[in-house]
């Protein structure tokens, strides 16, 4: 029963609020349905019964396919990640306005209840169900309340990623013909031991959908353009949660359909992936404009993601385990930071902004806590998962590792650069008025950065909560 | 039989009242009374409560799938009247002929259902079309028109022609003008001295069956014939008129397909490709909205040749559901066109802040068509996919992977017009919008994504 709630209090609260009409009632109806989806989850880690977490029904007996779902490990870290974003990032946003707010909220929550879906689906066709449906509302998100070019940007970034779907469509095809019951449950699917060639292929059909999802250079020409358009609450879901889809995807789905095809172009993958750690480094210190930064800082960080689950060693694939909780806090909290300061000054461009550390302490305070989150400095959680993530890479081949190491250095340069550039020096004219961050943003930030530095001292209960899918993996292998 | 007899009779009611009634709007709901008792006929001849029994010495065969289809075909059609039936009344001044002419489509469509014998098919397909070339030419001042009546006109009857001497090759070859492959030895004895004989006879017949439902290369005439004729026919026109089309022609080559020759196995693949990518990419290049529409049609008929390409009974429910859906959505979509004073793209700029139901439906109409799960039109483009790969597992994977990048292509021009509705500023100009027409659309949206999450609705049907 818990994991229907996960889905339905979002999906439910999101059609309600399509026709709440007073702004106030909108937010804080939002802001209660994502904390009731938020102690739902809680009370899902505090179960360990399989029967109290999973749920099936008869949904299409013709086709085999059948709505079930269930919370393991992985999925309930992945709810929880979710189930925090979302009250974190309606808090941190409430004083920014939008026309049509009854839309705008209920398209969050439409969305969380699609990303909700992809993470518990245990049955392939409800699984690429959900993967779609969280793109519906996310497409109307950025669409309507986005920045100057997002038609254009968001229809690029709606095309390529249903182009990856339709490949995997075609790959869960042919994977339910071969299925001995006639069925998409993940149990059956996995079971199947496919020749090598057919794997090889599918492979690839899987993973162009997961890589152009992450995104993995080379598919990752979408997303720059489409976080920096995105309203910046959209932006937060969107790198926040809606990247560790695509990690997920390769962890539930990819890996243990195709064992053999994942050793195989390990090598593959991983080098595209580092190429696109470095790549996005390098052009992130180029940047200007805030958002465009942590965009490419995202992608860099994914890309390490992606990279250590092809080592295809426990303690890499533990690393990336912590790191999706870990990367999709300190983030949103960079994403908050970036909200706050176009919200009051108007400007992304670091050029135009400077000693705001002056105006401004305990933002400034706060963001460089979550820059050097960014870093993955030790002591803080992001450091645990680079360490782990890094050692399994150094395991699985050391040169690969050590260029991946280059990308820590440069990650150092271009958030220390954005930190100087807009916080120290001398003040400009726009940042001369800028008053402290307001009580909803400063208590938020407060709240992730105790997460960071609690996580990154104890960052036990994360490890054990994967365990299980950990363990799962890597009997595979 | 039921269908067949009570489409005529209601197409010479509906041309009588023309002469006995003046009143538009009083023959338009003699005409819906008129496809419910049709329906009603039908579904009474299903359950074999009712039926009409003539010796037809086995050239007609009344089973399940045509029967329903059928039911499928006359409920759509009564969409049709409930959403464009006063634009159908705003044609022309003969407008008890109109719906007369549309019967007689709908008795056609009944024999291409049910039919067993080639005459029959050929009966079928003209009595189909006849009445088609006259409705493309109905508003007559328009030079447009005239020129897509004339030219449907010209290449229908030389794709008929074409049909008959494949029909007259076929009987040369087997001695009958059965459609099933003959069984016994003395048939396939005749078949092996006949060379060359029947395999072409059969590629006549794959043409001329191929230019009905609009496949390339034999689609020439469907944009210039969708876009000459007023919107009201085209509706009609591109929905039910084709998917009655592809049941003729599955059932045509059901069990003859093999005889086509090794060439089969080239020859529909490659017919499947070719319809996926000229309707696609010049739909992409289309101002106009209704001629997008027309080329999507192509785009969309070839999905549904998915059908030809594998004989299974998950392509049977395909075609079926295929044929729900497309139907429903375009009907649907086709409504608020008509009702929109600008065809272009631009035309629609701003229409969500004007009629946010009809933008709102209007977006539903544009997923199903596009695939995007949740409608109908998901499910029917999955149930074609998965009837290919059943049919020829690992070969049939590089097809499946071709028809979704082109479902791809599909999504960029009908989110053109989503994007138009919402995203761009502009007056959408109307012509004037009654609410029992917003709450018709309203409801065909909410069928639509009813399907699209339970398609076992749409089809157990078949299976009762």
């Amino acid at each position: 029963m818990i994991p229907v709630l996960l889905i339905l209090v979002p999906l439910l609260s999101g059609l309600l609020l399509f026709f709440v009409k007073d702004e106030k009632a909108i937010k804080s109806f939002a802001l209660l349905s994502s904390i009731i989806t938020l102690i739902v989850v809680v009370s899902a880690l505090c179960l360990n019964q399989a029967n109290q977490l999973s749920f099936s029904a008869a949904w299409l007996p013709t086709l085999g396919s059948r709505f079930s779902i269930a919370l393991d490990g992985m999925g309930k870290m992945l709810a929880l990640l979710t189930a925090i974003s979302f009250p974190v990032v309606f808090i941190a946003t409430s004083n920014n306005s939008y026309k049509n707010t009854s839309a705008f909220y209920a398209l969050m929550l439409l969305t969380q209840a699609g990303l909700m879906g992809v993470f518990i689906a245990t049955d392939a066709l409800l699984f690429y169900f959900f993967w779609e449906l969280a793109l519906i509302p996310v497409y109307f998100l950025c669409s309507i309340w986005g920045g100057e070019k997002r038609i254009a940007v968001t229809f690029k970034f709606f095309i390529y990623t249903f182009i990856g779907s339709l490949l995997m469509l075609a790959g869960i095809l042919y994977l339910y013909f071969k299925s001995p019951d006639a069925s998409f449950a993940i149990k059956s699917l996995t079971g199947l031991h496919l020749a090598a060639g057919e794997q090889n292929v599918l492979f690839w059909l899987f993973f162009i959908a997961f890589a152009i999802k992450m995104p993995v250079f080379p598919f990752h020409t979408w997303q720059p353009d489409a976080y920096e358009q995105a309203p910046t609450a959209a932006t937060m879901i969107l790198s926040g949660v809606m990247v560790k889809m695509g990690i997920f995807a390769v962890i539930r789905w990819l890996l243990p359909l195709f064992p053999e095809a994942a050793t195989k172009y390990a090598n593959v993958v991983i080098v595209l992936s580092i190429v696109g750690m470095i790549y996005a480094s390098l052009i992130a210190i180029k940047q200007d404009d805030i958002k465009r930064l942590i965009a490419y800082s995202s992608i860099a960080h994914i890309g390490l993601m992606c990279a250590a689950i092809f080592a295809h060693n426990t303690i890499g694939l533990e690393g990336v385990m912590i790191q999706m909780f870990n990367h999709g806090i300190n983030v949103i909290g960079l994403w908050i930071v970036a909200n706050t300061i176009e919200q009051q000054l108007g400007t992304r461009k670091f050029s135009e902004l400077g000693g705001l550390a002056q105006k401004a302490p305990t933002l400034a305070i706060l963001l460089v806590i979550m820059a050097l989150a960014n870093i993955a400095l030790p002591l803080t959680n992001a450091f645990v998962g680079e360490f782990l993530m890094f050692n399994g890479l150094f395991q699985y081949n050391v040169w690969m590792a050590a260029v991946a190491g280059i990308s820590i250095v440069l990650a150092a340069v271009y958030t220390l650069n954005m930190i100087q550039k807009i916080f120290y020096g001398k003040t400009v004219a726009i940042t001369e008025n800028a008053v402290d961050a307001n009580s909803s943003v400063r208590w938020v930030l407060i709240v992730l950065v105790i997460v960071v530095l609690v996580l990154g001292v104890f960052p036990q209960p994360i490890i054990n909560l994967t365990k299980d899918t950990v363990n799962a993996i890597a009997a595979i292998h | 039989m039921n269908a067949i007899i009570f489409s005529a009779l209601c197409g010479v009611v509906m041309m009588f009242s023309g002469i006995l009634i003046k009143n538009t709007t009083t023959i338009k709901n003699i005409a819906i009374v008129a496809l419910l008792v049709l329906i009603a006929a039908n579904i009474l001849n299903t359950y074999g409560i009712f039926s009409i029994q003539v010796d037809v010495t086995n050239m007609l065969r009344f089973q399940t799938f045509g029967l329903y289809f059928n039911t499928v075909v006359f409920v759509a059609t009564l969409i049709y009247f409930i959403l464009s039936g006063s634009d159908i009344e705003n044609v022309g001044i003969n407008v008890a002929e109109y719906f007369a002419l549309i019967f007689f489509v709908l008795c056609g469509v009944s024999i291409l259902s049910s039919f067993n014998n080639t005459l029959m098919l050929f009966l079928g397909i003209e009595i189909l079309s006849i009445p088609l070339y006259i409705l493309t030419g109905t508003d007559k001042k328009n030079l447009k028109s005239n020129e897509a009546s004339l030219k449907y006109f010209l290449m229908g009857c030389f794709s008929t022609g074409i049909l008959l001497m494949g029909i007259t090759l076929l009987y040369g070859v087997t001695g009958s003008f059965a459609i099933e492959s003959a069984t016994g030895t003395s048939g396939t004895a005749a078949m092996a001295n006949s060379g060359i004989l029947l395999p072409v006879g059969l590629l006549f017949i794959f043409i001329a069956m191929s230019f009905k439902v609009s496949a390339a290369p034999f689609h020439f005439w469907t944009p210039d014939v969708y876009d000459g004729s007023p919107s009201v026919f085209t509706s009609f026109m591109a929905t039910i008129v084709k998917a009655a089309g592809f049941i003729a022609f599955i059932r045509v080559f059901e069990t003859r397909i093999s005889e086509l020759g090794a060439s089969a196995k080239i020859i529909i693949p490659l017919v499947i490709i070719c319809t996926l990518l000229i309707g696609n990419i010049t739909a992409v290049f289309q101002q106009s909205v209704k001629r997008m529409l027309a080329y999507s049609s192509i785009a969309q008929a070839g999905f549904m040749l998915f059908a030809l390409y594998s004989y299974n009974d998950i392509s049977k429910e395909g075609i079926l559901l295929y044929s729900i859906a497309y139907s429903f959505a375009t009907i649907g979509i086709f409504a608020i066109l008509i009702k929109m004073k600008d065809y272009t793209f631009e035309g629609f700029n701003g229409l969500a802040k004007k009629q946010p139901v009809l933008a709102a439906a209007n977006t539903v109409f544009l997923l199903s068509l596009a695939g995007i799960p949740l409608t109908a039109g998901f499910f029917a483009k999955y149930y074609m996919l998965l009837s290919a790969i059943k049919a020829n597992g690992q070969s049939a994977l590089w097809l499946v992977v071709i028809a979704v990048l082109f479902a791809a292509v599909s999504v960029y021009y009908y989110f053109k017009v989503i994007q138009a509705m919402y995203f761009k500023e502009g007056e959408a100009e109307t012509f004037e919008i009654k609410g029992s027409f917003k709450f018709a659309v309203a409801i065909l949206a909410a069928i639509i994504i009813l399907i699209g999450i339970f398609p076992s609705l749409a089809l157990n049907w078949l299976y009762f």
